[in-house]
């Protein structure tokens, strides 16, 4: 399968994205530039993590208007799949691609940390490899990952499943201890009404080996591979 | 003409403003006991050149839409001085 991991001024984690999409995964990755206008025949688009643009004015509303985001728009409206990653589901809310915001986290500290997340609908092409109130491990590291949005467009999110992950505890309950940022409905992690645009703050690219941690970010890119093929 | 303009971006009501509370919270402890509902914004300074006022408020407003507030979680306001 064909990816590309989009890399803009102040991208952190775009060569660690290519890292696990190409060493751990095989796949056939590519790196895209900010400026580059089309995604070269790409199945998947990651936008990565990081501190776009410095984060000027709101985390992603720079990056947004970055040339290569009119040809992610555009492929997005077709139904490719595109996946942002902590900056990325920044950049995915300030394009209106995704629904809500991030905002400040409660404590108004950077958080560093694993959390604990439930896949709450693993029908999606992000989480078909999963199955539904599975518990994930992945690193955090964020100041500004606290997801809002008005209560009614929540409660119709919930009822249409595009909240796909959200912090829980160990056990797989979510509590205001559980919750490292104070977002929302403890979301971690939402998908478009079509499902092809999925946006979360945890770092799957991070965590594909033992080694560093825990592998289950594998999970979520092995279901977009299982769900191209 | 140039109009100087002065735009105000804050969070919108009943969207959790962490940094407002903090501020709010630092100010009670210094003896401010009177002080309630902070909320902390932006404030950005800018020039634009148009024909008149009418029209310079319209490329603010189109300014604010797109970029300067994210209009989920945040209001705009703005003050367009003399040309």
């Amino acid at each position: 399968m064909k990816w590309g991991v989009v890399s803009f001024p102040g991208s952190l984690d775009d060569r660690d994205a290519l890292f696990a999409l190409r060493d751990v995964l095989g796949q056939d990755a590519i790196s895209l530039w900010h400026k580059d206008e089309t995604l070269d025949g790409v199945e998947c688009v990651v936008l990565p993590g990081g501190f776009s643009y410095g984060d000027y004015l709101r985390t992603g509303a720079i990056a947004r208007f970055a040339p290569i985001m009119q040809s992610v728009a555009r492929f997005a409206a077709d139904g490719g799949l595109v996946i942002g990653i902590c900056n990325g589901f920044q950049i995915l809310c300030e394009a209106h691609l995704l629904p809500g915001a991030l905002t400040r986290n409660r404590s108004l500290s950077f958080v560093c940390d694993w959390v604990t997340l439930r896949v709450d609908n693993s029908k999606t092409a992000f989480t078909r490899a999963a199955g539904d109130g599975e518990l994930l491990r992945l690193p955090i590291k964020h100041g500004e990952g606290l997801y809002v949005a008005p209560e009614d467009d929540l409660r119709a999110m919930e009822e249409r499943g595009q909240v796909i992950l959200r912090y829980v505890d160990e056990s797989g309950r979510d509590s205001d201890e559980s919750n490292p940022n104070g977002s929302m409905h403890a979301i971690a992690g939402v998908a478009n009404e079509r499902f092809n645009v999925f946006g979360l703050m945890p770092h799957p690219e991070h965590a594909v080996e033992p080694m560093l941690g825990g592998d289950d970010g594998l999970r979520l890119f092995r279901s977009i591979i299982e769900s191209a093929s | 003409m140039i109009f100087q303009v002065k735009v105000f971006v804050t969070p919108k009501g009943g969207i959790l403003d962490p940094q407002g509370r903090a501020v709010e919270h630092s100010l009670k402890s210094l003896g401010f006991a009177q002080v309630d509902g902070v909320r902390v914004g932006k404030f950005i300074a800018l020039n634009v050149e148009a024909a008149s006022g009418a029209e310079a408020r319209q490329v603010v407003t189109r300014m604010c839409e797109q970029l300067l507030a994210n209009t989920v979680i945040e209001d705009y306001r703005f003050e367009v001085g003399d040309g």
